[in-house]
């Protein structure tokens, strides 16, 4: 198989768990917490107050600078403005809704202009308004990312990899509203005026892939990039390196290589926002692994906490040992199951013991799979020797903040070293003596 | 309900140390088994006592130092089994434990133990008990029974060897128990690139070198012949595929694979042709353990983004 990116990785996918259940469910919780921070960026403030009714689709809190609103996902009464706790495994203000189950909202405005017709300040306003960042993990402000790539792009990428195992949300996105997707697509298209805009998919989402070439000729212009399954294709720089040979260079953005890549549900947001008026109050969810009853794929209001979606969803096995926001590979292990969905949750995988897990006394073989598996041509295992040793000035030398955290090297040592966790540390001990 | 709250990844691969040694061993026993079938039983018996002198040995390290129990990651059972390819059949038992005793407890466990170590510990064993012994580690005897000169001893004066290049290929030769039979040797090392347990790099650059230099430099008319018969003989394949591509003791960058593997060539190449003994393998590879840390260190990193070697800008 043709080599796209540098190293990278073959994990067990798992991805047919989810994917068994076809259809969406949707869950009406009795309360959602909705954090004023689901971005990069300044935290909102709340536009409201305890007490007060709000409808679906209210905005509820925004802010100055790098910053972009939250909405209310259900129609009620504000109950708390406090510091609840979040994905990131901090606590952070955030707004409480206690749910009437009467899901009125404010009316949407529609836009049904023809494509040639919208207005590039309008669109990214719109885009801003309903508070899109980017779904596939980052949540970078939307609009932001828009608005800095404009006239430099040559090429717009739509990311449906989702090289993380077991997670099937774009996968489910593509298989039931790709026209969705693709109108996104040609709405950023007017505004960064890209001369190629590419959607890519992995080779193993066969359904999704079949439906899109049904439906590419109505959007003329638009290729579909089917590339071999590799971890880990989706990141960003390995998905531009795949796709137009290009390497973004160290500490750059995408924008440098003249690329600019949203994920696909962040395109999807985009066209609810932009024609049918809608912010970002829901999101497809995975809830996924060996630990959880009947793993499907939710529609999910934003602030839904983690353990309501659990008990839809069967609820854990006695032997769960993890629960993860986001992906098996890169996710965050929460160990407290009311934090909500934000707007950048795609996964919720509970993981029962893993018995290839960390050793008690990792060791070292000197083997170098770590080498030949970093997508940043990095070299870990030195890396890790030298962490521990404090060598601030050879972790400089080696590169340690070009590190991605894939975990594509502790995927595959033989040793079980805990690299990932100690390169956060490396990576640190680096940022710090640069601040000097 | 306790949830563990780690680091990312929350999921690892099987690729585990002992499968890693169950691996080597495995690629090692066709070798192994044609030595047994040229050479006879005693062939055998060197090499359970060299694998049961070498695993005592770490387990009783463990034990007197208090530190865990390593012998089930299995290398021990590798480094014993590697040396026991590099004796003769002839080697008295005790000398053959000896080497195991040194190669695990002074090589291996002193410098820190599993990938901790410098030189490669079955060959620093064997160097060390050819400095002592070495009549007893030279002493080969023939198919036939009869004490014999290895090919590589006609090739110092210089001449071809009398033995057909098939004879070199199935291992139907004087030599050491598991150095003979190249055919099996490059089996074993296929499995082993198959697996993924090694690259082909260090093999490839070792043998290549040695290939190019023999040519090139022929000691006799047919360079040709010439360049097969040092491939072929003594330990350069052993070398080449097993003792070469030790992890603890090679590069682990890939340009830095082909450099250890040139200067391997190259220096069995030189100690072949100008040095005291006919074979140079074992202190060829020994050399180039030391240079290890350092080849890997002035290996240029391409690093992502930059389109050539150093730090970008």
């Amino acid at each position: 198989m043709k080599r796209l990116f540098f190293g990278g990785i073959h994990p067990k996918y798992n991805k047919e768990m989810s994917t068994k259940v076809t259809t969406f469910h949707t869950i009406d919780p009795k309360q959602v917490v909705i954090p004023l921070q689901q971005h990069i960026g300044a935290p909102c403030k709340p536009l409201v107050n305890v007490g007060d009714k709000v409808l679906r689709g209210q905005k509820i809190g925004d802010g100055e600078g790098l910053c972009v609103p939250v909405h209310a996902s259900v129609s009620g009464t504000v109950v708390a403005i406090e510091p609840r706790p979040h994905t990131s495994g901090r606590r952070v203000e955030a707004i409480v809704i206690d749910n009437d189950h009467q899901d009125n909202a404010i009316p949407a405005v529609t836009n049904d202009l023809p494509l040639e017709q919208l207005d590039s300040d309008q669109i990214l306003h719109s885009i801003r308004e309903a508070g899109i960042v980017g779904m596939g993990g980052a949540a970078f402000p939307g609009n932001v990312k828009a608005l800095s790539a404009m006239g430099n792009v040559d090429t717009l990428i739509a990311n449906a990899c989702e090289c993380e195992p077991y997670i099937t949300a774009d996968d489910s996105l593509l298989r039931t509203e790709p026209e969705h997707v693709l109108e996104g697509m040609q709405i950023l298209r007017q505004v960064l005026k890209p001369s190629r805009l590419v959607l890519a998919v992995e080779d193993n989402k066969a359904i999704a892939i079949e439906k899109l070439r049904g439906i590419l000729p109505n959007y003329p212009g638009i290729e579909l990039a089917v590339l071999p399954t590799r971890y880990p294709q989706g990141a960003e720089k390995q998905l531009i390196q795949a796709l137009t040979g290009r390497e973004v260079a160290p500490g750059q953005l995408p924008v440098s290589v003249n690329c600019a890549v949203f994920n696909v549900s962040t395109y999807a947001a985009i066209y609810r926002a932009v024609r049918l008026g809608l912010p970002l109050t829901q999101r497809i969810v995975t809830i996924s692994g060996e630990a959880i009853a009947e793993p499907q794929n939710f529609i999910v209001r934003i602030g839904t906490p983690f353990h309501d979606l659990i008990e839809v969803a069967g609820g854990l096995h006695d032997k769960t040992e993890r629960v993860i926001s986001g992906g098996p590979m890169m996710g965050f292990a929460q160990s407290d199951l009311s934090v909500p969905v934000i707007k950048a949750t795609n996964s919720i995988l509970c993981l029962l013991k893993d018995e290839n897990g960390a050793a008690e006394n990792p060791v070292c073989l000197r083997c170098g799979k770590c080498v030949s598996v970093c997508p940043m041509r990095l070299q870990p295992l030195y890396m890790y020797r030298f962490t521990n040793a404090q060598r601030v000035d050879e972790l400089q030398r080696l590169n340690i903040l070009d590190c991605i955290e894939c975990g594509s090297c502790a995927f595959t040592c033989p040793g079980k070293l805990p690299l990932v966790e100690r390169f956060r540390k490396g990576k640190q001990m680096v940022r710090e003596a640069n601040a000097k | 309900m306790k949830l563990t709250v780690a680091s990312s990844p929350h999921i690892r691969g099987n690729f585990r140390t002992n499968r890693i040694m169950l691996d080597v061993v495995l690629s090692l026993l066709p070798a192994l088994l044609v030595g047994v079938w040229h050479m006879g039983f005693r062939a055998l018996v060197v090499t359970l006592v060299c694998v049961a002198a070498a695993v005592t040995s770490e387990w009783v390290y463990c034990k007197v130092t208090k530190t865990r129990n390593t012998v089930v990651d299995g290398s021990a059972l590798v480094t014993g089994l590697l040396l026991a390819m590099t004796l003769p059949h002839t080697v008295p038992f005790w000398q053959a434990a000896l080497g195991s005793i040194f190669a695990i407890v002074v090589v291996k466990c002193l410098c820190g133990g599993l990938g901790q170590n410098i030189f490669n510990p079955a060959l620093a064993a064997r160097a060390f008990l050819m400095l002592i012994w070495p009549v007893g580690l030279t002493r080969y005897v023939g198919v036939d029974g009869v004490t014999a000169a290895t090919p590589l001893h006609h090739m110092v004066m210089p001449a071809l060897p009398e033995e057909s290049l098939q004879d070199m290929l199935l291992g139907n030769c004087p030599g050491s128990i598991g150095e003979t039979c190249a055919l099996a040797l490059l089996l074993g090392g296929g499995y082993l690139v198959y697996r993924k347990v090694i690259s082909v790099r260090i093999p490839a650059a070792y043998l290549g070198t040695v290939a190019v230099l023999t040519l090139v430099f022929s000691k006799t008319g047919e360079p040709i012949q010439w360049m097969l018969y040092s491939l072929l003989s003594g330990g350069v394949m052993l070398g080449a595929i097993f003792m070469a591509t030790d992890y603890a003791t090679s590069p682990a960058t890939p340009v830095g694979q082909v450099v250890y593997g040139i200067g391997c060539g190259v220096l069995t190449v030189v100690f072949r042709y100008f040095g005291l003994f006919p074979e140079g393998v074992t202190y060829a590879i020994l050399l180039m353990n030391a240079l290890v840390w350092f080849i890997d260190r002035i290996t240029p990193i391409r690093r992502f983004g930059t389109q050539k070697g150093g730090a970008a800008k």
